[in-house]
């Protein structure tokens, strides 16, 4: 299976730029379905963006976070052709992580 | 002298039968996915389940926080769909450790909180779902102490009520 989350991250002038855009239904517990039957909460509780084994970016999300979340974010430190490994965990213990190159 | 090879051939075979299993079955790569996986033991579960802005950065970080016009918070003044916010949060103040979002009139104010490391830069972007019409608030931690600003959005079609 395709992994559940699209990289891209590129380091310009010592800064690197990552966007990450995850695919999740993100239910938020407060929706109901057709038949009026509420839709549990199923949402990404922890993202991190690890590099050189070190965490440089945690996200914490709650629910009102949009369906597929996109985030934006920067850090110092990365050279291009480092490798960055991100991962997220969900409220139902899923989870699922990939490793990208920094270009 | 024929069963004595026999059985000494058998014990051999079952020998590398079971270290060959333990290998193939993924028993080894298994712990390294969950070794791998984030721990949510340290998500601020209360903070995410209480209504109101201020109760919340009180929760969350424990103090009050002072308005500052140092974050630059960019978000649209109309939102046509609530489901599909886009929210960013830049701030020029010194050594940042953390960044929250949080939207007003939601059942529960807080929608993200983002720990800043020593390398990354103050700087988030992320989407939100908002119900209504509604003041969004960043916060953030600077020096240890929290600073927010504020920004009023006009939701045309809200995203939390499907």
């Amino acid at each position: 299976m395709a992994s559940s989350i699209r990289v891209r991250a590129v380091e310009n002038g010592g800064v690197t730029s990552l966007k990450a855009l995850v695919r999740h239904p993100m239910d938020s517990g407060f929706v109901k379905d057709s038949a009026g039957n509420v839709i549990p909460a199923h949402f990404i509780q922890l993202l991190t963006i690890t590099h050189n084994g070190k965490d440089v970016f945690v996200a914490n999300w709650g629910p009102a976070v949009s369906k597929d979340p996109f985030l934006e974010c920067r850090f110092k430190g990365a050279k291009k052709g480092d490798k960055l490994t991100i991962s997220w965990t969900d409220n139902k213990g899923e989870s699922d992580s990939t490793t990208a190159t920094i270009a | 002298m024929i069963d004595q090879r026999r059985r000494g051939f058998l014990k051999g075979v079952l020998g590398a039968g079971v270290a060959s299993f333990a290998l193939g079955s993924g028993i080894i790569p298994l712990r390294a996915e969950a070794a791998n996986a984030p721990d949510t033991s340290g998500w601020p579960k209360k903070a995410f389940n209480t209504p109101g802005v201020d109760e919340t950065i009180a929760e969350l970080y424990g103090m009050d926080a002072a308005e500052s016009d140092k974050i630059s918070l960019d978000l649209p003044t109309i939102a046509q769909n609530g489901a599909v916010v886009p929210v960013t949060v830049e701030t020029t103040l010194p050594n940042v450790t953390g960044i929250a979002l949080l939207v007003e009139k939601n059942p529960n104010a807080l929608a993200a909180s983002f720990d800043i490391t020593e390398g990354a830069l103050p700087f988030v972007s992320n989407r939100l779902k908002m119900a209504e019409t509604t003041d969004v608030v960043a916060v953030v931690i600077s020096d240890g102490k929290a600073y927010k600003a504020t920004k009023n959005v006009k939701v045309t079609v809200g995203g939390c009520g499907g």
